[in-house]
């Protein structure tokens, strides 16, 4: 609040919020996007707790139990509340563990996505002429494959695992972040602000990253809340193929993956990893639609 | 229009090069030497190997290795699977029409429930049923679809037994492949029960397929449509008297669907996409269960040809839509 806003007489008209308080009444005024956000910060929690939330190591097997059912339905006991796979490992203690694998992937890729991202939509927003083109092209080229292809056929030169399953979610993501970045620049670069700095000899890397870059930043952060989900349902199609994260890590489309022999005779180990994706990517959809609403009001109405 | 088509097309061709260049290096930028690895772990002698360079034409400077396979591609020569010893191009031409069949009726699916949920939500904004088509487009939206499948056959196959677990038919019945489409064959063969036998194989596959495209068409029917009913001409239909159906089925639809049209046209890529998990989940034998196979077993030049033709394919496809867009409106036309 500045000093005149308190000096002055009392306004019929509530004294302006500001910037962040008027975000945050938008953003909660979206059940939806609050219920994300919850669900969001719950799966950080459980991540950053999980050796001390999970009943067991989630590589431990035990031989006594394969393939017992969850603790509500006969033959089940609260022991292993979610059941055991299927060479007795604890469901519950996979999950939990799990959390942090999807967590690290979808923030790992995004971020990673969004430097390269950033970096090239700047060079092709400033450059223009053939850089630009070229780098334009090649992100049309990525776009125009299926993205799971060519996250497959990746996987198929690197070899599979973890981190090449997530270095080939970065390429097929990237596209989104260098043309949001390129359509932010040049839309800025025209406004007045810029011809200023310019013309009071700001260098090209200081109109890059001090002028430009925060201004485009909105567009972004919701990108990248929307594109969390999308790395996570990507890196857990490649684990659920046999390209991305190997047996026995927690992950929970490879936990898919090798629970799939038993859809037949045992539902939750098939049932639970799969609704864990569902909802953490459900999740950040939400939060990802909240942020956008929230950044652009009038795009809402 | 002759010009806006050509333009179209010439905005193709850098995308269909840098398309066979990913195909080109794919094999050799597999860690170690490209014979080796066709060789697999049984190993190679010298001589034989050198052999083989020569005849793969290995030995020769990789921008004339381009060429010539661009050469070889431009005739249809795609190459040899390692495994079967067929033309690619051949095994892909026999499994192509498996995946354009489950893809068809996917896509169909989606927009028989997606554009009738979406012109209902705008209608009702609001009303539980909008909020109910959001709240279920946004969930198939996030959905895994490979967990959707498997799911799906818990429910109907395991404990209803309804649907069957996998395959196109069931193995009792031969057809003769006429279309490459089995319902269409299994029709025109006139056994009795395969048509009934090859629709049921259908339908949990479809219904995977179909859920993202869904989800996606309905949400943007809903927004397309709301932005129609918000225009001046729908306000001055209504004024004039006309029935709210007539408003919304003639006036506001028509232009509403536009936008639509655009949306089903870009979701073949997804489509591809989503027929790669669902062929593996239902055994469906298609070129997106063909290509995971190729990856399991090492077997290159399938993986080499077959990205590169799913890739023409949605090329394609893309500018057959950006060219319709153009004949249907003359404003993009003018713009470019």
């Amino acid at each position: 609040m500045t000093p005149d806003a308190t000096t002055a007489p009392p306004a019929t008209a509530p004294a302006p919020r500001g910037p962040l308080r008027e975000f945050w009444g938008y953003f909660s005024a979206n059940h939806g996007a609050v219920a994300g956000l919850v669900f969001v910060v719950a799966i950080l929690l459980t991540a950053a707790f999980a050796n001390v939330l999970a009943p067991y190591p989630p590589d431990l097997t035990n031989s006594a139990v394969f393939l017992k059912p969850p603790a509500w339905q006969a033959g089940g006991s609260w022991a292993y509340p979610l059941g055991t796979d299927a060479i007795g490992r604890d469901i519950l203690s996979r999950l939990i563990h799990g959390a942090r694998l999807s967590l690290l992937i979808g923030i790992a890729v995004v971020a990673l996505a969004i430097v390269v991202g950033i970096a090239l939509g700047l060079v092709a927003g400033f450059a223009r002429g053939v850089v630009e083109i070229a780098i334009m092209r090649l992100m049309d080229i990525i776009l125009t494959l299926p993205s799971l292809l060519l996250a497959i056929v990746i996987v198929a030169i690197l070899g599979p695992g973890l981190m090449n399953a997530m270095l080939a979610v970065v390429v097929v993501v990237l596209p989104h972040y260098v043309r949001i970045t390129r359509a932010a620049v040049i839309t800025e670069t025209s406004k007045d602000y810029v011809t200023a700095a310019r013309a009071s000899g700001a260098t090209q890397l200081r109109l890059m990253f001090s002028e430009v870059l925060p201004n485009c930043a909105a567009p972004l952060i919701v990108q990248a809340s929307l594109g969390v989900s999308t790395a996570i349902l990507d890196a857990a199609a490649l684990g659920f193929l046999g390209l991305g994260a190997q047996p026995p890590a927690s992950e929970w489309g490879t936990m898919l993956a090798d629970a799939r022999e038993f859809v037949l005779r045992a539902w939750w180990v098939v049932t639970f990893p799969g609704l864990m994706i569902l909802l953490t990517v459900l999740a950040f959809n939400l939060l990802g639609d909240g942020l956008r609403d929230a950044f652009d009001p009038k795009l809402k109405r | 229009m002759l010009r806006y088509i050509l333009t179209r097309i010439g905005l193709v061709v850098p995308t269909f090069i840098g398309m066979t260049l990913l195909a080109f290096f794919l094999i050799r930028l597999v860690p170690g030497d490209p014979i080796e690895t066709m060789a697999g772990e049984r190993g190679i002698d010298a001589a034989r190997h050198a052999a083989l360079l020569k005849e793969y034409g290995l030995d020769r400077p990789v921008l004339v290795q381009y060429g010539i396979y661009i050469g070889r591609v431009l005739h249809g020569d795609l190459g040899k699977s390692m495994i079967t010893q067929e033309p690619v191009l051949r095994e892909f031409a026999a499994l192509f029409p498996a995946t354009i069949e489950l893809a068809l009726c996917a896509i169909v699916f989606a927009l028989v429930l997606g554009i009738p949920a979406g012109i209902i939500a705008a209608v009702r904004r609001n009303s539980i049923f909008d909020h109910g088509v959001m709240g279920v487009s946004l969930t198939g939206y996030s959905m895994p679809i490979f967990w959707w499948g498997l799911l799906l056959i818990l429910l109907f196959s395991v404990q209803l037994g309804w649907t069957p677990v996998s395959g196109r038919i069931s193995v009792k019945y031969f057809i003769e492949p006429v279309t490459g489409f089995l319902t269409v064959d299994a029709l025109l063969s006139g056994e009795k029960g395969a048509f009934r036998s090859a629709v049921s194989h259908l339908i949990l596959p479809t219904i995977v397929l179909g859920t993202q495209p869904l989800a996606i068409i309905a949400r943007m029917t809903r927004s397309a449509m709301l932005e129609v009913l918000g225009e001046d001409y729908i306000r001055t239909a209504r004024a004039k008297g006309l029935s709210k159906f007539r408003v919304v089925a003639l006036h506001a639809l028509r232009n509403a669907l536009i936008p639509v049209i655009t949306v089903i046209g870009l979701q073949v890529g997804v489509l591809f996409t989503g027929a790669i998990l669902t062929e593996t989940i239902f055994s469906w034998p298609g070129v997106g269960k063909w290509l995971i196979e190729a990856i399991n077993r090492r077997d290159y030049p399938v993986l080499q040809g077959g990205v590169l033709l799913l890739g023409l394919v949605v090329m394609t496809v893309n500018l057959l839509v950006d060219v319709t867009y153009g004949i249907i409106n003359p404003r993009i036309r003018r713009a470019s």
